[in-house]
């Protein structure tokens, strides 16, 4: 893709959550949230905890339902809504077209490190042999010993499983990645690691959007910074 | 486009026992390669439904067409009872939560496996226990059993054995009735894995009822919240479970217990 070519159009996008075991209780999230995220740039959302940063993620991979606007996503076949799509459109999306670092890896039980770090890439077609190369590339590059490849992850430290979710959320072709605090939980070696593999994501001309507490950091990789403290509108009308 | 058309679809399914409602206005479709959760508590209707999906319960309202092997496409109602159990023994499987309930008790673990294939001609003695001895092996099964009868077996490898059971004749949908139901949480852990990677090297369709929403986060893609007979929520998996809109699913979703 071109640069400047928008991977990720938000427009408009509004979010509430009603809490029916609260009486109905409705908290506003975020509205009239508006912005892009272009190929080969990394956009980082800004605003303090509980500004809706993290929601704003989840909307765009689609875990999280939006209530209004549109979350349009290039993909090779077209512009896709992730706001109005089918879900099959989305399972599509998260193949071959977004890719997604979690907070925290979820634990498959009994899978080995390598597997659970291939996965995506054999979801995309890739060939076994290319993934396996691919998934060793990246979990040296993060320092995660290669005794444990063989080892399911649930048992591993808080920062060893960070490293084995980065890998895998970076193993898969995209052309938009999305980032929840991928360097929360690392000490500084595997910090610069992580924003070296952000720079050749960038370099690739993949788009990225990102939420990134260490300012350190976020000033390293951001070429955007989006504040979400600004589509409060709902907020301010609750 | 055949690669894109349902597998299965369902429109407007309802049963009703005299004036009990079983289940009402249940539509959906499910393609090659996807797994559907069909979540609720006991009660909520999602056994009618599968008893209905799978031909064994005829409904009182709508129907369900399956896509046939040669591409033609039947309203299950229409078909006979002998089409209906070749289906069934070729192109379906039914995993049963109690195994014993699928599976033949007094036949050895070779035989279960076994006596599907012949079911579906195959007829050289050799040929059939070399490949129920590779489905063994496949569903973690020591080969050195296969001719142990289940009353020998655990139920985590009773469990296994019904599934190779199941596969070996490569079959495009299978239905799943609490299939971790009454296991241990290790085996549960083991069994939920093997069906992962199973469903995703054979490209299997299935539909998986579960009142165990742990289980249908890690099988499906997609999930449908039942109560009262209705569906009252449906979609992506993970926004189901992260982003419940309906009452009742967030109660659902918010009785999960923890570790």
């Amino acid at each position: 893709m071109n640069p400047a070519d928008p991977v990720l159009e938000v427009r408009d996008v509004a979010k509430s959550f009603t809490m029916h075991l609260r009486g109905g209780l409705t908290i506003p999230v975020v509205a009239g949230v508006g912005f892009d995220v272009c190929a080969g740039e990394c956009v980082v959302l800004g605003g303090p905890s509980g500004a809706g940063k993290s929601s704003l993620l989840k909307m765009v991979w689609g875990n999280y339902g939006v209530d209004a606007g549109s979350i349009r996503i290039a993909s090779p076949d077209g512009p896709v809504d992730v706001a109005t799509a089918e879900p099959r459109a989305v399972l599509k999306l998260r193949r071959g077209t977004m890719g997604y670092v979690s907070q925290f890896l979820r634990v498959v039980p009994r899978v080995a490190t390598l597997d659970v770090v291939m996965e995506p890439a054999l979801a995309q077609g890739t060939d076994p042999a290319v993934a396996r190369e691919r998934a060793q590339a990246l979990l040296t590059r993060l320092n995660v010993p290669e005794r444990l490849w063989s080892l399911p992850p649930a048992t591993f430290s808080g920062g060893e499983q960070q490293r084995v979710n980065i890998a895998r959320g970076m193993i898969a072709e995209v052309r938009l990645l999305l980032l929840d605090e991928p360097t929360a939980s690392l000490d500084a070696t595997n910090r610069a690691a992580v924003i070296e593999l952000i720079d050749a994501k960038k370099a690739a001309g993949v788009g990225l959007l990102g939420i990134f507490h260490d300012a350190d950091v976020r000033d390293r990789v951001a070429t955007r910074i989006v504040d979400v403290t600004g589509f409060a509108g709902a907020r301010a009308a609750a | 486009m055949t690669a894109t058309a349902p597998l299965l679809e369902a429109r407007g399914l309802a049963k009703w026992y005299g004036d009990r409602l079983g289940c009402r206005d249940v539509s959906f479709d499910i393609r090659e390669g996807e797994v559907l959760a069909v979540v609720g508590e006991s009660g909520s209707g999602k056994s009618t439904l599968l008893s209905m999906l799978s031909g064994r319960l005829a409904p009182s309202a709508g129907s369900v067409v399956y896509r046939l092997r040669d591409g033609s496409t039947r309203d299950l109602a229409d078909l006979s009872e002998a089409e209906r159990r070749h289906l069934f023994r070729t192109d379906w499987g039914f995993v049963h939560q109690d195994a014993r309930d699928g599976l033949r008790m007094g036949v050895s673990a070779g035989g279960n496996v076994g006596e599907r294939l012949m079911a579906v001609g195959a007829r050289h003695y050799g040929e059939i226990r070399a490949k129920a001895a590779d489905w063994l092996d496949r569903v973690e099964i020591d080969v050195s059993r296969i001719d142990e009868k289940p009353t020998a077996f655990s139920g985590g490898m009773r469990q296994r054995l019904q599934i190779a059971r199941n596969l070996v004749t490569a079959p495009r949908l299978v239905f799943m009735d609490e299939p971790t139901g009454g296991l241990d949480v290790s085996v549960q852990a083991r069994l939920l894995d093997l069906l992962r990677r199973l469903v995703a090297d054979m490209g299997l369709a299935v539909v998986v009822v579960t009142h165990d929403l742990a289980v249908a986060r890690l099988l499906s893609d997609r999930i449908m919240v039942m109560r009262g007979g209705r569906v009252i929520e449906a979609g992506l998996t993970d926004r189901v479970l992260d982003d419940p809109r309906e009452a009742y699913t967030q109660l659902l979703v918010a009785s999960i217990l923890q570790p």
